[in-house]
């Protein structure tokens, strides 16, 4: 129990919207459209090689299309990721310290998580 | 202050299961699972990249019993993530919100994930020449 007496409102009062509050939910939906088709082509891809070698493997990753699409499938989903696992520390996290932990966990494991998986796609790409 | 513990709000535990909160619960659900999931294809791409024997590593791994459990699990994330996900877009249309339409969708929604993740093995064991 706080022991705040102030009402949260009158902190809230005068400061005007941040006018932004719909930012996070369109950017969830952008990428939800983007992976409905994005999943379902790299389901397809995945289920295309399952029991292919090694070279095989690279050579479709490699593919000019794949690569790309492999890349906006990446970025898309490690974004969407971060929106949505956002959302439920919000809702499920009470602990101040606990929330800001989690959330920047979250953040930096998505980030890192997109950059590592791009960058080897990248390599494949580039045959390096 | 109060002596007693204040009342809150009812919770989970006072509801009679229906087929919407399990569908709503398991979009949640199934959205971790993807999140920590992916970091398989981190895996998977990273050891593409650094040559056969990663490669091998990741392979053996996937082709284990365990590997096959955590595929097939998250296969099913997938596909129910996917299915829900598609009625949520619909539903922020604006479009799907009587009572008998939000049920059925539901069940569409449920059943669909069993059918589209059988698909997907099915196709890819097909492809590979298993079936």
């Amino acid at each position: 129990m706080s022991l705040r007496l102030r009402h949260p409102l009158k902190t809230a009062r005068g400061l005007g919207s941040a006018k932004d509050g719909t930012h996070h939910w369109i950017l969830q939906r952008i990428t939800a459209i983007a992976l409905v088709f994005l999943s379902l082509y790299v389901v397809g891809f995945v289920a295309w090689l399952a029991g292919s070698g090694y070279g095989e493997v690279r050579e479709a990753v490699a593919h000019p299309a794949n690569a790309l699409l492999l890349i906006a499938f990446l970025v898309a989903s490690f974004w969407h990721a971060k929106l949505g696992m956002q959302v439920i520390i919000e809702d499920y996290v009470h602990t101040p310290w606990l929330a800001a932990t989690a959330q920047l966990t979250v953040i930096f494991v998505c980030v890192l998580a997109a950059i590592a998986s791009v960058l080897a796609v990248i390599r494949i790409a580039l045959g390096a | 202050m109060a002596s007693r513990p204040r009342p809150l709000s009812p919770h989970l535990q006072v509801y009679r299961w229906q087929i919407q909160m399990v569908t709503s619960i398991l979009h949640r659900a199934t959205g971790v699972i993807l999140t920590v999931g992916s970091l398989l294809i981190v895996w998977a791409l990273l050891a593409l990249a650094s040559g056969a024997e990663a490669w091998g590593d990741f392979t053996g791994f996937a082709g284990s019993p365990l590997g096959f459990l955590i595929l097939f699990g998250w296969s099913w994330a997938m596909a129910f993530h996917l299915i829900n996900g598609i009625r949520h877009l619909v539903q922020d249309a604006g479009l799907g919100y009587r009572i008998e339409s939000f049920t059925t969708s539901s069940w569409v929604s449920v059943i669909g994930s069993l059918v589209l993740t059988a698909v997907i093995w099915l196709a890819a064991m097909f492809l590979r020449g298993d079936a």
